[in-house]
């Protein structure tokens, strides 16, 4: 009688990114190699470890002594697959692509990953996954805590919203735990929970990362948030453009309901939270808090005059939490282990980690979890590995459209709120967008113009008439037609819509203009007309 | 005599617009999200994932169901981006046309994709299979250029000739 072996356990990622670049194609011929020389896996599909140079990326979990661990092979495409059998990866077998455990990886292992713990390592649809990895601890203590506890610990952490406004989350909610609930005299207790999840600057994709591998964690996170400010609804509003991310989270909320973690008495608590998924519709002004909350009543996406605040007046005109992805997500290891843990990370007023995505023309794109602090270079050169084209880095966006150009005598900027202010940058979504030496900044601070021209949701005049005047103007400089007073012009202009406009969009497009006119003055010179 | 009085000529759809196909798949719509709270995007999503677009015939029906104005639907549907007002090609390829895709050559390859279709944005090429829409970050900001088929497949570090390879496919 013989011993049947276990099943062989194989990890691919089910990621965007990962597909995109065949992880779908490497996955069924595992399967069909699998089968025809009979060998019996155990196929699981993972989020991506953001290492994208590697993807598809292929882990085998390897017994040895007892123990489990995962040896990765990447990239492997889909032709690749039979030779990874031949070589006998399901030992760890030596191969071109093999590079070993991940977790050892120097571009792994140096980072701080607390958000992303779980991210690429388990099935993001398994609630028992997710619990047997930690998950649903920092809700369990919370359903321990009241409301005014729950805050507290969230204010102690020192976590800011990390969708670009860093407002302090902790303060947030303690607005909504205290707004009346009856202030329009119907005595209506309804509050909600709104995660903003339009995730639209370029060069950002933490949130859809964490919603595709780790779903369940901001199911918790707005689960928790929900009970600290006495609300019972939550909605995810999610960009049209992710449509991997919505089958993700709405298949983990099926199962959270399935399993008692959503719904009226959640796990016997007598406690109730729903929660579903709303689409967006391609608005990039939508990721404004106020706009984001007309379009999810249905209407045009137009920003509010502000106040009133969303915490007072937000959904419905209810007091609502208006949190992103990654802010949300960060809530259950708050609870788990404790505000001090969170706050031991980072520097100064910049607390915990940031996700940064490393975007655009770099060898080694990606997902970086550090502490705050890390400088732009490390990130550019040590994580990055420099240009992908291997031609100079030249200029670096951080934080979305709206974000300053930097020029490379900025790269030692660290990592931090405050540090980027002090620069006159951003560091918005912590997105990371590189661009070698070929790019025309010019061409750069016209599209930043016409992006907001075509964005922008109308309502305030800066906005709408500037962003065109905007476009038009750089047009000029660029044909060389009367440079001087066009760059007058320009930086009238720019003052009118940085000073003058409802919100960010309006408010923040000059910055990419300018800096990249004040770093990069020698491609708005005169000879570039004359070419 | 002879001459009966005229209606005011009226261009704006009337439901008779509707093609049956097209007044079952509102209705369907309607029945399942008009009850909704915030329900307009849900179910302008609901028609455009049924029929490919949203017919400004269907605008009428919706604002009865939910008691707004036309005027008020037809503002929301030409706000958002997503929304299209005339029937797309077999298929929609959305072209990522933001800052990280264009530090990897994404304007090079949005230039060669309007040539070889012969559309502008939102146009459909000659032969019906390909509309073309941009898109402002697909979320692959790491791997572009990046365009993204029918709302659900994403493509990679897309090159011209990739382009022309994927969209040979759709024209077979």
């Amino acid at each position: 009688m013989s011993v049947v072996a276990p099943p062989l356990r194989v990890y691919v990622s089910r990621d965007a990114s990962a597909l995109a670049l065949g992880a779908e194609a490497t996955a069924r011929a595992i399967e069909v190699v699998a089968r025809e020389r009979g060998i019996a896996i155990d196929l699981v599909r993972t989020g991506s470890r953001g290492l994208f140079w590697l993807e598809p990326l292929v882990e085998v979990e390897v017994v040895a002594g007892g123990t489990a661990t995962r040896v990765g092979y990447g990239p492997v495409a889909a032709n690749e697959v039979a030779g990874l059998f031949d070589a006998g990866f399901g030992n760890a077998g030596a191969h071109p692509a093999r590079v070993g455990a991940i977790e050892s990886l120097d571009w792994f292992a140096r980072q701080d990953r607390l958000c992303f713990a779980r991210v690429g390592t388990t099935d993001p649809l398994s609630v028992a996954d997710y619990v047997a990895h930690g998950g649903y601890r920092g809700l369990h203590n919370a359903l321990a805590m009241d409301g005014a506890g729950i805050v507290a610990a969230v204010t102690a952490s020192g976590l800011r919203g990390r969708g670009g406004a860093a407002f302090p989350t902790g303060i947030k909610w303690k607005t909504v735990l205290d707004a009346p609930t009856s202030a329009d005299g119907a005595g209506s207790p309804t509050k909600y929970v709104v995660c903003n999840a339009d995730e639209g600057d370029s060069g950002t994709f933490s949130d859809r990362m964490l919603m595709e591998g780790d779903p369940l964690c901001l199911v918790e996170g707005m689960t928790i948030a929900g009970f600290a400010v006495g609300a019972t609804q939550g909605y995810i509003y999610l960009r049209s453009e992710y449509p991997h991310a919505r089958r993700a989270l709405e298949a983990a909320i099926a199962n959270a309901y399935a399993a008692g973690w959503l719904g009226a008495d959640i796990r016997g608590s007598g406690r109730r939270f729903d929660l579903e998924v709303r689409l967006g519709a391609g608005a990039y002004i939508c990721g404004e808090e106020t706009a984001l909350l007309e379009s999810l009543e249905g209407k045009r996406g137009q920003v509010r005059f502000k106040p009133p605040l969303p915490a007072i007046k937000g959904l419905f005109g209810r007091p609502t939490v208006v949190n992103n992805v990654i802010s949300l997500a960060s809530v259950p290891l708050i609870l788990d282990r404790g505000a001090d843990y969170y706050r031991d990370y980072g520097v100064g007023r910049s607390r915990g980690t940031l996700p940064i995505q490393l975007a655009g023309n770099l060898k080694r794109t990606g997902l970086v979890e550090k502490a705050f602090g890390t400088t732009l270079r490390e990130l550019l050169y040590d994580y990055g590995g420099g240009s992908y084209s291997g031609r100079p880095i030249r200029a670096v966006q951080v934080g979305g459209p709206l974000g300053a150009y930097l020029p490379e005598s900025q790269f030692d900027t660290p990592l931090d709120y405050e540090a980027f202010a002090a620069i006159g940058a951003m560091l918005g979504h912590g997105g990371i967008v590189a661009f070698d030496d070929g790019v025309d900044m010019l061409e750069q601070a016209r599209y930043a113009m016409a992006f907001c021209a075509v964005e922008s949701c109308g309502k305030c005049t800066p906005c709408r008439i500037g962003s065109t005047r905007g476009v038009e103007v750089l047009e000029r400089i660029g044909a060389g037609i009367e440079r001087a007073k066009n760059l007058a012009l320009l930086d009238d202009l720019c003052e009118t819509m940085r000073h003058g406009s409802l919100c960010a969009l309006g408010g923040l497009t000059p910055d990419p203009v300018a800096s990249a006119l004040r770093h990069f003055g020698e491609d708005f010179a005169p000879s570039r007309g004359k070419v | 005599m002879g001459d009966t009085p005229q209606p005011p000529h009226d261009p704006s759809p009337h439901d008779g617009d509707m093609t049956l196909g097209q007044r079952a798949a509102v209705d369907a719509v309607l029945a399942l999200h008009r009850a909704r709270p915030g329900a307009l995007l849900p179910i302008l999503h609901g028609i455009q994932d049924a029929l490919g677009w949203v017919p400004p015939a269907a605008l009428p029906t919706v604002a009865r169901a939910l008691d707004l104005g036309r005027a008020e639907v037809h503002g929301v549907v030409s706000f958002y981006h997503h929304f299209r007002n005339t029937p797309p090609g077999r298929h929609v390829v959305r072209l990522c046309r933001a800052e990280a895709c264009q530090a990897l050559g994404a304007r090079a390859l949005e230039a060669h994709a309007l040539r070889t279709l012969g559309v502008d944005w939102h146009g459909t090429s000659a032969d019906g299979a390909v509309t073309l829409e941009p898109a402002y970050c697909l979320g692959n900001c790491g791997c572009g250029p990046s365009l993204l088929v029918d709302e659900d497949e994403l493509h990679a570090r897309v090159t011209p000739a990739a382009f022309d390879a994927l969209v040979a496919g759709m024209r077979r």
